[in-house]
């Protein structure tokens, strides 16, 4: 008899646990009140991705308080919950299900990364969560058929490599180009990009951001005279790459993925030896955190300096405001009865109009974000763009030119209601 | 007087014990929210893999730091089992066999080594997940890991419940099958050979037999728990199966209490309820950049509180009035 006391007090335990859940929301739609709607993420605040990528989500609350303050969307004030994965996926399933099932979420906005996100693409499906703007690349976002709540924002990696191929095959004609790639749906569509404007790679290897160390990956590159070296990784893994190479005395001209090169984060991670920067390529379809003259970067700046002053504003910064300016013009065009479905109805009318160089093409049948990127080169240690934008698809269509101009933003800083 | 009720009549103590179980978790399925009852599956999931090493540590006294690999082993066998369209109970059976094959020849080491060497060779098998699965990236997928295609349960029931009872199922399953192990002519020897080798031998035991058969037994619940754990998720990838989580699991049942399968239930608790606290410890407040390592702190100082308080573990404890009756 004795010993039933511990079982009891794991029931206890237990029952104690549950009156804390629950938490916002209405019967109808989660996470939505008169007065709040609650959003929430996952991001690698820490861990191997942390460098750079801990201030979007910040900065994504930051323009959510801008918004707030000027009376929030339709009357609501956005309340954006951050979780911690560590860009660890196991994690991810965990606290994606705490925001879901426990804090019971509206939707999960940009959650951060392609091997964390993919594994919980199942689990929002089945709970009809929206799952807005992903930050990754990754072409699994665009598959309104098995994924219909799902949609994407940076511009997909092959097609990112498909337009720094063709600045290869133009700029740096002749050379012998390899790979450096993520060992996951990152490296691999990168790769499949390159490889349709370049044909078959002279040497590629990948990494794993469990194993912060590419010294045998650098090695093997240099080993077979690479001239160029294309690189898909995230920031720590770009400097991590840098430092590598020049500690082996091998100088190639490297070519990286906008998600792993925004230069305060290269500069800040490389430290003494922020030099090995100067000549990088990599390419963004957002305005550039230097670019001062810009109204974008004059409004998030302002947003920034109000409601995110301790931290620096950089490329990561831009991004995660980009995302909430976004965010924030799909609730406008939803409506003021706000509903799961009506949110995804509105992405998939489209016809957002934003800081973006390129046209954002969410329609019902593409789920993708950003249909294209311009050219940026690191030059006197700044960082800045070159040429035109550039526009195409992730399978064998052209990469043309596009040269509209973008739009202006609103004098408020704050979406109007369509 | 327990004593004497546990040793005549343990069959019907089992069974109530059993039937309080099932009920219990029925009762708490029903009630609790989503996110509890997921929670609640998990420590499920985790018991099956603590019970196992309360057998090896506590009453075999071999240490492992490796069974976060094995896990590994049964979550990948029914990853890939899953995939290839197998039904669910076969790649439960697949998970369970390729991870006592793997246990198997582990143990087989095992046994011819001693404490820090035993630990050395266990935790090299830990560490080498993660390493496997970027070799043979093209069966496992990296860091990324794999998806587990599931049949989705009855729609009368939440996905939730579902996982609660298929855990738990597992869980029960586990918990009477040691049971009846520990309580036998095998669980004899098991402790025999744990307090002194020499003697067992003396008295007919097969030492090495002995040891190679408690690690096989504690491989097939790791790779159960596993499994299980792969349905929870419904992915599986070596960020779930990290080093920490063998040392987490080695923790937890001494915490628990090494001596007696009530303590596995404990850790199994512990490993599901601790890194809960930290995380509503760092919620709300600025601290979110600590969570990640403030389990481990805490595991640490209940580990050191429990040692000081009750060296047999959560599951030793007395409440005094109860000891003079």
């Amino acid at each position: 008899m004795k010993r039933l006391w511990p079982l009891l007090l794991v029931a206890t335990l237990a029952a104690a646990c549950s009156d804390s859940g629950g938490g916002g929301g209405t019967a109808s739609t989660p996470g939505v009140t008169g007065s709040e709607i609650l959003v929430g993420t996952h991001m690698p605040l820490t861990g191997p991705a942390a460098a750079g990528y801990s201030k979007i989500a910040p900065a994504s609350k930051a323009y959510f308080d801008f918004v707030n303050a000027a009376g929030g969307v339709h009357g609501r004030k956005i309340t954006y919950k951050i979780m911690d994965d560590t860009y660890n996926p196991a994690t991810t399933q965990q606290v994606v299900r705490e925001l879901v099932l426990q804090d019971k979420v509206f939707a999960i906005l940009n959650g951060l990364g392609t091997p964390t996100h993919t594994g919980v693409l199942d689990f929002l499906k089945t709970n009809r969560v929206p799952d807005l703007f992903v930050a990754s690349g990754s072409r699994s976002w665009d598959q309104p058929d098995k994924y219909p709540g799902t949609f994407g924002f940076n511009v997909d990696y092959t097609v990112e490599g498909k337009i720094l191929g063709t600045y290869i095959k133009n700029e740096q004609a002749g050379k012998k180009v390899c790979f450096l790639g993520q060992d996951d749906d990152f490296g691999r569509d990168a790769l499949a990009g390159y490889e349709k404007i370049l044909g078959p790679v002279a040497a590629k290897q990948s990494y794993v951001t469990s194993n912060p160390n590419v010294g045998p990956q650098m090695g093997a590159l240099k080993q077979a005279g690479c001239q160029v070296v294309a690189l898909a990784t995230v920031p720590g893994f770009t400097a991590l790459s840098l430092g590598t190479a020049a500690k082996i005395g091998f100088k190639p001209q490297f070519v990286v993925s906008q998600v792993g090169a925004d230069l305060t984060t290269l500069t800040k991670q490389l430290g003494p030896a922020a030099a090995l920067t100067e000549g990088l390529v990599s390419a963004n379809y957002l305005p550039l955190a230097t670019d001062t003259a810009n109204p974008w970067i004059q409004l998030f700046k302002k947003a920034h300096d109000q409601y995110n002053a301790g931290a620096e504003f950089d490329n990561n910064v831009v991004y995660g405001m980009s995302v909430a300016y976004l965010f924030v013009q799909s609730l406008q065009a939803a409506g003021q009865d706000l509903t799961r479905d009506g949110l995804v109805g509105a992405v998939e009318k489209g016809g957002f109009q934003g800081p973006g160089l390129v046209p954002l093409r969410f329609s019902a049948d593409d789920h993708s974000g950003y249909g294209g990127e311009q050219l940026s080169r690191v030059q006197g240690g700044k960082q800045a763009y070159f040429g035109t934008p550039y526009e195409t698809d992730s399978e064998d269509g052209p990469v043309n030119a596009y040269t509209a101009a973008p739009a202006a933003p609103p004098a408020n800083g704050v979406p109007a209601a369509s | 007087m327990s004593l004497a009720l546990r040793l005549t009549r343990p069959r019907q103590v089992t069974g109530v014990w059993a039937l309080a179980g099932v009920t219990l978790i029925l009762v708490l399925t029903l009630i609790l929210p989503p996110f509890r009852t997921y929670q609640l599956a998990t420590v499920g999931a985790y018991l099956c893999v603590t019970a196992g090493l309360t057998v090896l540590t506590g009453l075999n006294g071999q240490l492992s730091l490796g069974h976060g690999a094995l896990m590994a082993t049964g979550a990948y066998t029914l990853a890939l089992c899953c995939n290839a369209g197998w039904p669910l109970t076969l790649a439960f059976a697949a998970a369970i066999l390729l991870t006592t094959a793997a246990g198997a020849v582990i143990g087989l080491a095992a046994a011819r080594l001693r404490g820090p060497y035993l630990a050395g060779l266990t935790l090299a098998v830990a560490v080498v997940v993660p390493a496997i699965t970027s070799t043979f990236d093209d069966t496992f997928n990296s860091d990324q890991g794999l998806p587990v295609a599931l049949e989705p349960p009855p729609a009368t029931v939440t996905v939730e419940q579902w996982q609660a009872w298929l855990s738990w199922g597992g869980a029960l399953i586990t918990m009477l099958a040691l049971t009846v192990v520990v309580r036998g002519r095998f669980g004899r020897e098991l402790r025999a050979v744990r307090d002194d080798e020499t003697a067992a031998r003396l008295a007919g035991v097969s030492v090495a037999r002995t040891q190679v058969l408690a690690f096989v037994i504690s491989a097939a619940c790791a790779g159960l728990g596993g499994a299980l754990f792969a349905v929870l998720s419904q992915s599986v990838s070596p960020g779930a199966f990290p080093l920490s989580l063998s040392l987490f699991l080695v923790m937890a049942v001494v915490i628990g209490g090494l001596g007696r399968l009530a303590g596995a239930v404990w850790g199994a608790v512990l490993l599901v309820a601790l890194p809960a606290l930290a995380h509503s410890v760092t919620d709300g407040i600025e601290a979110q950049r600590l969570e990640g390592n403030l389990p481990l702190a805490l595991f640490g100082f209940a580990l050191i509180a429990v040692m000081l308080a009750a060296p047999g573990g959560i599951a030793a404890l007395r409440i005094p009035w109860r000891r003079k009756a």
